[in-house]
């Protein structure tokens, strides 16, 4: 088994093929979409795959280390960041083709007219743990 | 067997441990580990005496368990030995450790923890799933309050409101695993209103029963959220409603009002309306005027921007939200559900994505979300 990173993005990501803001939608899509998304987490679980998914606030705050006894220094939001999480789901999938089958269902969420949005979902996997036998 | 009844008896057998001279955590702990050994024999034994089965169980429990210490560290303590405490009230004992699981040096995280596993009896495992932290994690987290408040001596009562803001946030924070922390919550202060006489703990038995009764109506079956104008007012809880005015309205007989009562009272306006149109929003704005005396909140003052709304036009609501700095939590929302009121479609409807964009959970999100797209769907 390999852990994935399915990754939404608010900006950063190439445009949709149904490319309409959620606030353009119908509320009935809006239902559509969402229960889209819940049904497909619930399905992993079912399946043995699902592992955690969670979504982020847009705004953030960058934010270093400034020296001994100084506070840390925070900066941002930027308006000019080019890439922006949304949110995440992780998967536990025996190969790198299931995971890419997985990204490509979650990417078919109806949107605008009900029809999918085509989202383009970054796929990552995770660093494993080195295997016992190495020889 | 009767877990909620096994788990109200934890706090009484806590309490006869710390007064036998056990320390806290170690208290605490062979109350866990007696908790456990009843889930495991009493379907098939059940005990005559349930609480005295317990203490006994965990006396033996935390003996075992520092024995091997004891046996170490005889020599220092015969030198520093005190006679136990004598027998005190029950009563008292269930009271302290309310207080010592709120103690104002622990973090609110902490606090919460601590109440949960050491007054509500629940394990490390079930309070950690309700927080969706790892069971390790939320295991550090109640030993480090255990020790952080196992010095603590009370020589003097503690603050009640530290207690009931602990509660209060049981009850409020939303998340979910197999245990019910609305219901958890709702448990623990009944238990705490009849141990203590106090206004303010009434007043928030009170605001969580109303609340409480509301609660099948506030999602809808794909789970998204139900506005309170919109709520299917017959799935209220009658019983629960009558309760909780029932206990508000003696709690305000005594003329010393607090910010739960006062929270409690316009939850009974709303739950008292039979449809939305018949609230009483004049009472209600009243009462939140109450509020801003007793706690100056900023986010109390946004809240009753929206009730000056209903009372007197949507334009003195927003008059009343003018005042009020537009980085509040919300004020997005309630800034796009007042222009709303007012007609301006396109105003709300560009706030209402703009307070999605802010919403701190998903839930308010996807609602907030739903509105605009609703209004722009109109236009």
């Amino acid at each position: 088994m390999a852990k994935y990173l399915l990754l939404k993005h608010y900006r950063g990501a190439p445009a949709p093929v149904n490319d309409v803001p959620m606030d353009r939608w119908t509320p009935e899509e809006i239902s559509a979409h969402v229960q889209y998304m819940n049904d497909f987490a619930a399905r992993l679980e079912k399946s043995g795959e699902f592992v955690d998914g969670q979504a982020l606030a847009p705004e953030g705050a960058w934010v270093r280390y400034d020296g001994e006894g100084r506070p840390p220094v925070t900066d941002g939001p930027f308006a000019e960041t080019k890439d922006l999480i949304a949110g995440w789901m992780i998967i536990d999938v025996d190969s790198y083709e299931r995971a890419v089958e997985l990204a490509g269902e979650l990417s078919a969420a109806p949107g605008a007219g009900g029809k999918p949005i085509h989202e383009w979902l970054e796929v990552r996997p995770f660093l494993a743990c080195p295997p016992t036998i190495t020889e | 067997m009767d877990e909620a009844l096994l788990r109200g008896l934890t706090p009484g057998v806590l309490a006869v441990l710390i007064r036998r001279g056990a320390d806290f955590a170690a208290a605490e702990d062979a109350v866990q580990d007696a908790l456990v050994e009843a889930v495991r024999v009493w379907p098939d034994d059940p005990p005559r005496d349930a609480k005295g089965w317990l203490v006994t169980v965990a006396w033996r429990k935390f003996l075992d368990a520092t024995r091997a210490d004891t046996a170490r560290r005889r020599r220092e303590d015969r030198a520093e030995e005190e006679p136990a405490p004598g027998p005190a009230p029950a009563v008292d004992d269930t009271l302290r450790l309310y207080f010592l699981c709120a103690h104002p040096s622990l973090t609110p995280s902490s606090a919460v923890a601590l109440t949960l596993r050491a007054v509500g009896g629940l394990t490390t495992r079930q309070i950690a799933r309700a927080y969706l932290v790892p069971e390790a994690t939320m295991a550090q987290r109640i030993s480090r309050a255990k020790r952080t408040v196992s010095g603590v001596r009370f020589d003097r009562p503690g603050d009640v409101a530290t207690v009931l803001r602990v509660l209060y946030l049981v009850f409020n924070e939303g998340y979910s695993g197999d245990v019910d922390l609305a219901a958890e919550a709702v448990r623990l202060t009944r238990q705490l209103a009849a141990v203590i006489d106090h206004p303010e703990v009434a007043g928030l038995l009170a605001l969580m029963l109303l609340h409480h009764a509301r609660r099948a109506s506030r999602t809808a079956p794909d789970g998204s959220l139900v506005p309170l104008a919109e709520q299917d007012r017959g799935l209220w809880d009658t019983e629960l409603i009558a309760e909780g005015v029932g206990i508000l309205q003696a709690a305000l007989a005594r003329d010393r009002l607090g910010e739960f009562q006062a929270q409690a009272a316009i939850a009974a306006l709303h739950a008292d309306a039979p449809t939305a149109a018949e609230t009483d929003w004049a009472q209600i704005v009243e009462w939140y005027d109450e509020l801003v005396r007793l706690t100056g909140s900023p986010v109390v003052r946004l809240n009753r921007a929206v009730a000056v709304g209903e009372a007197d036009g949507p334009r003195a609501g927003l008059a009343a939200l003018a005042e009020l700095d537009d980085s509040l939590p919300r004020y997005a929302a309630v800034a796009a559900h007042l222009h709303e009121r007012d007609g301006d479609l396109a105003t709300a409807a560009r706030l209402y994505a703009e307070a999605a964009r802010k919403a701190g959970n998903l839930a308010e999100r996807d609602h907030l979300t739903r509105r605009a797209a609703r209004l722009n769907a109109r236009r």
